[in-house]
């Protein structure tokens, strides 16, 4: 298993290392000690590796993650798993601010608290977040899904398009065209699903609320010049 | 005794001219702002107001097509492992799939290869016509992401982010419902046939503290190798560019504000900004100031249209230039072969600007199949490779009349301003004197 | 455009590594502003004494004979030359070694004044200001340090941060103030002074005209959120403590981490690596448009 002492070796030689992988190669296991909160840690994977982050990252962590499994043992800086393609990235503690921005694909779990604008202008990523999330999260959010077993900050799902969100806790407000929406057979089943994938055992989809885009901003409507 | 009344003609007013009062009652009628495509249409200080003055006895020129006066340029040397070599200094500036038909897209690739430059994606992504008809391709990094992805950004010859463009300086993108073709919608990820407000600032950092680390993480992403580009409209142009240096940029990109866009409020277009002659001095200076002048490059834009408007640019300072607005024409844009169509949709040939709506009789900013199989590529891209290659050489022309082996050796001193107002903006002396107003400030 | 950090120490027994501590974090944050950095550091007030944190272009000449100018005027003061900066400590009237200050040296600025705050700023990387002023060795209770990436105004010393607003209090600022021109004259008619055409300088201004008022920091920090337009981080230090403000939207970084040891602020968490015990330390992020407040006199 190689491992990069981000200490004592240089950012750049861990993420060639990452890209340099051929097809079927073995060794596709990586450690990462002592990241004390570098930037750009484990950034633009494009293989079905796994990588364990011994500690806390800074700015987007495995960012454009395409297929690769990351763990950060610790916390995530801004931006982690921004604009991910596909494969897992797993948080043990929190996130901070655009947590999983712009992603397209794959599942970002954070087992702590994410900070705010989690899944800013998300488009087909799912997120699940096993404490609270902070302000303007989902915002402009496209598509994909982000669940929060904790509670929401302000203007969740500002200027929403058709990310669906599910919240457990309580949301201190909603944002501009975005509105409760009646949690159907299908919505359960979505929620199960990605609960499953996210590991979590203590929680049920009936205990969550469903919230989604009322849509009255896709077309321009000086009536409604006040949200803009 | 009584007088006669002489005949007094009406008057119009100056403040409420004809175009104002038809803007007021088009907006009271509809309620919506005016949204439209293309750049400013106002009058403004631009490079027509200098001239360059030629050699004679003091200096002397070169010959034309016998003594070698060079025009390539090579962007991104600061950093990255491979940078981009072009063998004339104007570039197509970014335009969107989605705003531009697929057959524009690649008449664009098309007619930039032949002339040997690059050409730029825009806020949609980048499609396989754009990459596979084009020798360089930069792609752009915007606040929206639409289509963004790693596989993209390794395919690419330079990474453009874009934080501002000169038609709207500190705002979004509009592509309205008519726009949002399947395709385009699927490349973006939205519903079909929306509205489409783009970010104005990006989702995941603001500022140059973060950027320096976006930065990090996009040369992290692709190995150091490609160019870092960093776009700003031209509005705070000393700063702006000593900023992105500080991030980190390998090449700044100032547009002016005449610069086009593909939609946005004529309030924008018209009303924030400032003209690219004034945006070039301060730019320089910043990158003289950091000793970095010529080690970062600059491309400027907005309103670029001959060779002579490339070479004032070079004199002013910059190492290259890129168009949209003149490359659209050349591919076939406001032509007047289409005058009964433009008529049709109440215009005229050289006035079409509504590219929001997806009508364009010339088939270049529409997604509509009909229209958009009138542009032949192939015919467009020799027609854009053409006007390239008269560029360069008429910018080669005045470079030789200068005396100078190579465009970049081209200096403000080489120029003379017609106006006060040019004069004063380019920091450039009025003809016949050794004085300019506004000395030491901008 | 900047990074910052802030340490308030809650164990006594770190204060001789008060300025070590915040030197490593600061240094850290090079990234974020090459151009200038600064600290406010504050230490136990002695009763009686007030201190003078002096700044010179020319220190060889400004500071050259100061202390026994002052004695000749019955001001008793100790002055500690650091470099371009000078501390001086006095149990006189602080208003008679401002008048003096301004007759006989006028080329020298006043930093800051307080019981407990010295103040030192330059030009230059982190590291080389950390080193010029021996940061390292310094004790204290808390401290906040800033490093600089200047967006409008000019890289000078005065430009750096942290900006005084008033007797041991003192501001550092990351984001980007949009109405900072139009307060500035509002100040200026309000008979303040300023030195720079920074807008961090017009926040800090604003702060100390709001607490002359009779505001106290807190209700003047509130104020800020309405009256200040832009981005903005700010971290205020206080005789006994610090303050950490955002504004409504806070997308300028912000993280902070408490142990039974410490508070501390960092722009980014890599600022704050170096601590002990950080890796079981409970981490956050300020809310945007709330009021923190950590305060030794709140803490006994």
């Amino acid at each position: 298993m190689p491992t990069f002492d981000l200490s004592s070796t240089p950012l750049r030689d861990l993420n060639s290392a990452l890209h340099a992988l051929s097809e079927g190669a073995n060794d596709t296991a990586f450690d990462v000690v002592n990241p004390r909160g570098a930037h750009a840690v484990a950034v633009g994977i494009d293989a079905p590796v796994t990588v364990e982050v011994r500690g806390s990252v800074g700015y987007y962590c495995a960012g454009m993650n395409d297929g690769g499994t990351v763990t950060v043992h610790g916390s995530a800086g801004p931006g982690v798993a921004e604009n991910m393609m596909s494969g897992t990235v797993v948080i043990e503690g929190d996130a901070s601010q655009y947590a999983g921005a712009t992603g397209q694909g794959g599942l970002l779990v954070i087992k702590g608290n994410a900070a705010s604008r989690c899944g800013i202008s998300m488009k087909g990523i799912d997120i699940v977040v096993h404490g609270n999330i902070g302000h303007m999260s989902a915002f402009m959010g496209q598509s994909g899904h982000l669940v929060v077993l904790g509670d929401a900050g302000d203007a969740l799902g500002d200027s929403l398009y058709e990310a669906k969100l599910f919240v457990r806790g309580t949301v201190k407000s909603l944002g501009t065209d975005c509105i409760e929406k009646p949690m159907r057979p299908e919505h359960l089943e979505t929620l199960r699903g990605l609960l499953d994938r996210a590991g979590v055992t203590d929680a049920t989809p009936q205990e969550f609320r469903r919230y989604g885009s009322a849509r009255t901003l896709y077309t321009f409507n000086i009536d409604n010049a006040d949200a803009y | 005794m009584s007088y006669h009344n002489p005949y007094t003609p009406p008057r119009k007013s100056a403040t409420f001219d004809d175009a104002t009062l038809a803007e007021i009652r088009r907006a009271a009628a509809t309620g919506i702002y005016d949204i439209r495509g293309a750049g400013t249409k106002r009058k403004l200080p631009h490079f027509d107001d200098l001239l360059f003055l030629g050699a004679s006895i003091s200096r002397y020129p070169l010959e034309g097509y016998r003594e070698k006066c060079d025009t390539s340029v090579v962007l991104g040397t600061r950093f990255a492992k491979k940078p981009i070599r072009l063998k004339t200094p104007i570039t197509i500036a970014g335009m969107s799939f989605g705003a531009l038909s697929g057959n524009a897209k690649e008449a664009l690739g098309r007619g930039a290869t032949i002339a040997g430059t690059s050409t730029t994606t825009g806020d949609g992504g980048m499609t396989d016509e754009e990459r596979g008809h084009s020798e360089m391709l930069v792609y752009q990094y915007l606040p929206s992401r639409y289509g963004m992805n790693p596989r993209d950004l390794r395919r690419a010859d330079a990474i453009e982010i874009v934080i501002g463009q000169g038609a709207k300086p500190g705002g979004g993108g509009m592509l309205l419902g008519q726009k949002i073709s399947d395709r385009v919608a699927q490349m973006r990820n939205l519903p079909k046939g929306i509205d489409q407000r783009s970010a104005c600032r990006h989702p995941d950092w603001t500022g140059p503290d973060d950027l320096e680390i976006k930065i990090l993480e996009l040369r992290e992403i692709t190995d150091w190798e490609k160019p870092i580009y960093v776009k700003v409209g031209g509005s705070r142009p000393y700063y702006d560019t000593a900023l992105a240096v500080k991030a980190g940029a390998d090449v700044v990109v100032l547009d002016g504000m005449q610069g086009g866009t593909a939609a946005t409020q004529d309030v924008f277009i018209e009303n924030v900004g400032m003209p690219i002659l004034a945006c070039i001095r301060p730019a320089v200076q910043a990158l003289q100031d950091l000793g970095l002048h010529r080690s970062v490059q600059l491309i400027v834009s907005g309103g670029i249209r001959s060779g002579a408007d490339v070479a004032k640019a070079l004199a002013l300072g910059a190492d290259a230039v890129a168009i949209g607005t003149a490359a659209l024409v050349a591919l076939g844009d406001n032509d007047p072969r289409w005058e009964d169509e433009y008529q049709k949709l109440r215009t005229t040939a050289g006035a079409y600007d509504d590219w929001h709506e997806g009508k364009d009789p010339a088939g270049i900013t529409t997604q509509d199949p009909e229209l958009a199989a009138r542009l032949d590529p192939v015919a467009a891209g020799r027609r854009l490779a053409n006007y390239l290659k008269v560029m360069t050489l008429e910018a080669q022309t005045i470079a030789r009349a200068c005396g100078k082996n190579h465009l970049h050796n081209l200096e403000p001193e080489d120029l003379c301003a017609l106006t006060m107002e040019a004069a004063a903006m380019a920091q450039i002396p009025l003809a016949g004197t050794s004085w300019y107003p506004g000395k030491g400030g901008f | 455009m900047c990074g910052i950090v802030g340490l308030f120490l809650k164990d006594e027994t770190l204060r001789p590594e008060l300025g070590r501590m915040l030197s490593d974090m600061l240094i850290i944050m090079t990234d974020r502003g090459p151009d200038s950095a600064g600290i406010a550091i504050y230490n136990a007030p002695t009763a009686g004494t007030w201190k003078l944190t002096l700044q010179s272009a020319e220190p060889g000449v400004d500071f050259a004979g100061l202390s026994e100018a002052l004695a000749a005027r019955d001001i008793s003061a100790r002055v500690t030359v650091k470099d371009t900066h000078a501390v001086v400590e006095t149990t006189a009237d602080v208003a008679d070694v401002r008048a003096f200050l301004q007759e006989a040296r006028p080329q020298i600025r006043i930093m800051g004044t307080g019981e407990s705050v010295e103040i030192y700023k330059e030009t230059g990387l982190p590291r080389d200001v950390v080193d010029r002023f021996d940061v390292r060795a310094m004790s204290g209770t808390h401290g906040i340090g800033h490093t600089r990436m200047a967006t409008e105004s000019a890289v000078t010393t005065l430009g750096a941060h942290p900006f005084s607003t008033g007797a041991d209090q003192c501001l550092v600022h990351n984001g980007s103030l949009s109405n900072h021109n139009n307060l500035r004259r509002t100040l200026i008619r309000e008979g303040m002074t300023f030195e720079t055409q920074n807008d961090s300088e017009v926040a800090a201004a604003y702060l100390t005209a709001e607490m002359a008022k009779g505001k106290d920091l807190g209700e003047a920090l509130a104020g800020a959120l309405d009256d200040l337009d832009g981005f903005f981080t700010f971290v205020v230090g206080t005789k006994s403590g610090f303050g950490v403000v955002r504004d409504p939207i806070a997308c300028k970084p912000a993280v902070m981490a408490e142990t039974d040891q410490y508070v501390a602020f960092g722009s980014e968490y890599r600022a704050l690596v170096n601590l002990p015990g950080i890796e079981t330390a409970r981490v956050w992020e300020p809310e945007p448009a709330t009021v923190y407040f950590w305060d030794h006199a709140k803490a006994a």
